[in-house]
């Protein structure tokens, strides 16, 4: 059992691990800023939520599982509206949205 | 030629008039590079059409070799300090020795008896806020002097620049950002008022959780704008709640002191370690450095976005 669950979490925090390197590769690799945060933002989402399953099978008690489900309700509530933030910010106030990607006029 | 113009008269004030310029702070030096180059362009068409070194031509001069001279100087300088630096680091002993001056009696003694002589579960509490309480008054010192300067100059220029008072701006309209920071900020508010309550008992205290408390107040000072926060949370009534929470601060702490040093008992009970009304007088210092920092983070935050919206 203690084998299985072991086997379990580090699998999921691995996973996680790999998609948070994805998304920094991802970081890196694109030229605009609604390409970042779009790679951040669902990336992010993702690998906390793997990382917090993962430790989940580490937890020994009912209340650390508990806690890691509030972590990532929290994170998934919060992490899309702060990037959409990010994204409205940058849609007022960069000049050049245009030459950078597709837009529809309603969205201006 | 406004520009034209504005020379003419540095020259005519001389190198006093400019200095005091430099002093109040409108020196022309000051937003360098660019202005330089524009004049640089003007410049030369006028050497073209009449073909003589103006005294303006002169001061430019002056001025490029100065900033030269700033950029090596500050060069040199930084590279110093990194030489002294990495010298100084070479000297310093390996992590973790027994020979180190700083393992001495005095860590020993907290760790030992920290718990029965503070009542403080968390012994980094028991030491910042019992031990040490003289350091950490210092700390939240700097901290409210940091904003005292801050509400100074920026109230001071906010009265020089006038402007509409609009105070529904906000920065961002969004109405996703509005329903979820809705949601999200008592939670928020809570888990910082959790964090300074338990600092005696958990790892956390007054720095952190007042810093909880103040990104909270500025979530909901983006989302709703100031009109919205105005109600409950206003520059002058952080000012005011810091200076309390200061003076609360020092009253216990001289008591407390005044008290120990002439071997009183004072007469505050330590309670019993792990429930929240334990530990004397460190439930009440995290909170006073909880309600400092919170009010410093906002105050601040609120002041510089105000000004940016009346500037333009």
């Amino acid at each position: 059992m203690e084998m299985i669950k072991f086997i379990l979490g580090s699998v999921f925090i691995l996973l996680g691990l790999f998609v948070f390197g994805v998304a920094t590769f991802g970081i890196f690799r694109f030229k605009y800023v609604l390409n970042r945060v779009h790679v951040a933002a669902k990336c992010d989402s993702l690998a906390s939520i793997l990382v917090c399953i993962g430790l989940m099978f580490f937890s020994d008690s009912l209340a650390g599982i508990l806690k890691l489900i509030l972590i990532s309700v929290f994170i998934w509530i919060t992490n899309p509206v702060a990037s959409h933030l990010v994204c409205k910010i940058e849609m007022e106030t960069n000049e050049n949205i245009r030459e950078e990607c597709e837009i529809k006029e309603e969205m201006l | 030629m406004n520009r034209k113009h504005e020379t003419d008269q540095e020259i005519e004030r001389g190198k006093i008039g400019a200095f005091v310029d430099w002093v109040n702070a409108d020196s022309p030096d000051i937003p360098a590079e660019i202005e330089y180059e524009h004049e640089e362009h003007h410049g030369e068409h006028h050497e073209e059409h009449h073909e003589e070194k103006t005294p303006q031509a002169q001061i430019r001069q002056e001025r490029k070799v100065v900033s030269w001279m700033y950029r090596g100087g500050s060069l040199v300088c930084g590279l110093l300090l990194v030489a002294i630096l990495l010298f100084t680091v070479q000297a310093l002993p390996r992590f973790g020795e027994r020979e180190v001056p700083a393992f001495n009696e005095v860590s020993q003694r907290y760790l030992e008896e920290g718990l029965t002589e503070t009542g403080a579960v968390n012994v980094v509490a028991g030491i910042i806020l019992d031990y040490r309480a003289f350091d950490t008054l210092g700390e939240s010192m700097v901290l409210f002097t940091g904003s005292i300067a801050v509400i100074f100059l920026l109230t001071q220029l906010s009265k020089k620049a006038e402007g509409e008072e609009d105070g529904s701006k906000k920065c961002v309209e969004s109405l996703p950002a509005q329903v979820i920071i809705r949601m999200v900020f008592p939670i928020v508010l809570l888990y910082g008022i959790y964090v300074v309550f338990n600092g005696h008992i958990s790892p956390g205290g007054g720095f952190s959780g007042g810093t909880i408390l103040g990104a909270g107040l500025i979530l909901c000072h983006l989302a709703f704008g100031e009109a919205y926060t105005s109600r409950f949370v206003t520059v002058k009534r952080c000012t005011g709640v810091m200076s309390v929470a200061l003076l609360t601060y020092i009253a216990m702490k001289t008591y407390s002191i005044l008290t120990g040093a002439n071997h009183i008992e004072s007469g505050i009970p330590l309670g019993t370690p792990g429930s929240i009304f334990s530990s004397g007088l460190i439930f009440p210092l995290n909170i006073c450095v909880g309600l400092v920092v919170a009010c410093t983070i906002f105050a601040v935050y609120s002041l510089f976005t105000n000004w940016k919206a009346r500037e333009k």
